[in-house]
């Protein structure tokens, strides 16, 4: 149950690098730190409503609230800084036609500049975001204990990608993604606005990553300024294993990922867990090179 | 006139495409463009469409100048193209294929009367509606081109190279199909090597050769001038 959370929070994060990636062919690095800003910004949300780490949270409705403004919060600002690494980084080396080698440096660039615009801001230290959810257990299966925030994180996770499945796979926008990530220069020749589509593609990844820094925010209560390097290295690998360009691959890359770590974690101790989770990767990739689930958003259906 | 094309020029780098082409095609028109490959046909396509930056000259389309304007607003005035190896997106079925042709409009009872125009002139893809288009043949694929680029509901119908890889008959039945649009009052603009079939169809046709417009005439008059016989017709 565990994996599964921590793997539906990767999954989240790992829609992020997929959608860019299918449309853009881009991996960009700097979606760990949209990410860390929405951690961050849940929390200060939070802050300025009076709420710290001694508050109480007594009612129901009061937590429902405050999860509820985080995730907008968070979702929001991390789509904002999404589009804004867009908007300043990217797009002016599209207009110039940079080789795929300048938006790669780029991106990392972008991924440090916001990572240590908040480290200087925060001074480093690490933050504890206020307890929303005391965790308990709800129920038990047999052996397995399911706590509440397990439930939480697992819903609102799951119920946000099947939203976006259905965003993309169904709605005027959703195609127009689709067919850009097909095929641009046709996609153009339909009318559809490519940096109109490519924004589009950075606010969706944005706020998936926003609501998974509420649920981590939720469920770990903790945050610092390079909080989203591992995240987002781990993200990253979930959807390379589910197929980069898949967003049912993210999914299951994020699941899987998650699970498998923290079996691992279990068997041979908690410092294996990040071990286990990249050597699943390099093991998976010598077999399946484009993942579990292929490159998808490009070319069979998304 | 619908499109006038004065003084093109487009560089590749450092080369030069084409130099200096001038064309017209009037309301109403077939309009073909036929060359070897290599001679700047689907170059001269991609500058009308607007994928292709333009170095010198001039586009006029419906009386407004689009020598500089992006390409999916030109889709907007109303010049719709179906693109050199057809563009199909593979994973998408043919009914979606057909929707984002129709991507910029709003008008929904207009959209389902072109949709409907669509399958009848392409029944097959009424049959493949919910097939993936990278799962269609050759054939099929060409014809849902055409449809989607029918779906913009274009003032000008650009096609590139309809009848590349397919059968005698099909390009027989896709000839057909482009006079039957034309008849129904859209103006077309053709790009082939196939020049018996273009010549025999068009009203006015171009040649073009190495970036430059060699001869123009009507259909007929360049399916008998001897050095056109000679260079494309396969005949003496």
């Amino acid at each position: 149950m565990t994996g599964l959370e921590q793997g539906a929070i990767y999954a989240l994060v790992a829609l992020g690098y997929t959608l860019v990636y299918g449309v853009l062919r881009l991996i960009n690095f700097a979606h760990s730190e949209v990410f860390m800003i929405g951690t961050f910004t849940t929390m200060w949300v939070w802050g300025w409503m009076g709420i710290d780490q001694n508050t109480k949270i007594d009612s129901v409705g009061q937590m429902v609230m405050l999860i509820v403004i985080g995730l907008v919060a968070g979702a929001a600002a991390s789509a904002v800084t999404a589009v804004t690494v867009e908007v300043v980084a990217y797009r002016p080396l599209r207009r110039r036609n940079a080789p795929p080698l300048a938006f790669l440096i780029t991106a990392i660039g972008a991924s440090l500049f916001l990572a240590e615009m908040i480290g200087i801001f925060t001074k480093r230290a690490p933050f504890g975001p206020p307890r929303i959810i005391e965790p308990a257990v709800a129920f038990a299966i047999g052996p397995f204990k399911v706590t509440n925030t397990q439930i939480l994180v697992l819903l609102v996770a799951l119920l946000m990608m099947a939203a976006l499945d259905q965003f993309v796979n169904r709605s005027r926008m959703g195609k127009g993604i689709r067919a850009v990530a097909q095929d641009p220069d046709t996609a153009a020749l339909m009318g559809i606005n490519k940096n109109r589509i490519i924004l589009l593609v950075f606010v969706l990844g944005g706020a998936m990553a926003g609501v998974a820094a509420l649920l981590w925010n939720v469920r770990y209560g903790f945050t610092k300024f390079n909080v989203g390097f591992l995240i987002g290295l781990k993200a990253f690998s979930a959807a390379v294993l589910g197929g980069i360009g898949n967003l049912r691959g993210a999914l299951l890359g994020g699941l899987l990922l998650g699970v498998v770590e923290n079996y691992a974690s279990g068997l041979f101790g908690g410092e294996w867990k990040d071990f286990t989770g990249f050597v699943l990767l390099v093991i998976l990739l010598m077999f399946r090179p484009t993942g579990l689930l292929g490159e998808s958003l490009g070319r069979a259906r998304a | 006139m619908l499109l006038e094309i004065k003084d093109l020029t487009l560089e590749y780098g450092r080369i030069e495409a084409l130099h200096g082409i001038s064309l017209e095609v009037e309301q109403g028109e077939i309009v073909a463009l036929i060359g070897a490959n290599g001679a700047g046909k689907t170059t001269t396509m991609r500058a009308i469409s607007g994928l292709r930056p333009v170095a010198k000259g001039s586009i006029v389309f419906d009386g407004q100048d689009i020598t500089k304007l992006r390409a999916d607003k030109r889709v907007i005035l109303g010049v719709g193209q179906s693109p050199e190896g057809r563009g199909v997106f593979p994973g998408m079925s043919v009914m979606e294929n057909l929707e984002i042709g129709a991507y910029t409009r709003r008008d929904k009872a207009g959209i389902a009367e072109d949709l409907e125009r669509c399958f009848a002139l392409f029944p097959r893809l009424l049959e493949r509606r919910k097939q993936a288009g990278g799962t269609l043949s050759g054939g099929e694929q060409q014809m849902l081109a055409v449809g989607r680029a029918l779906m913009t509901r274009p003032k000008l119908l650009l096609l590139d190279e309809p009848s590349m890889g397919l059968a005698p008959m099909l390009i027989q039945q896709i000839f057909e199909i482009i006079t039957e649009i034309n008849s129904q009052g859209t103006t077309v603009l053709v790009v082939e090597q196939n020049a018996q079939q273009a010549l025999s169809r068009a009203h006015r046709a171009y040649v073009l050769e190495t970036g430059s417009i060699v001869k123009s005439g009507t259909g007929q008059e360049l399916l008998n001038d001897p050095s056109v016989k000679d260079a494309y017709l396969g005949v003496a």
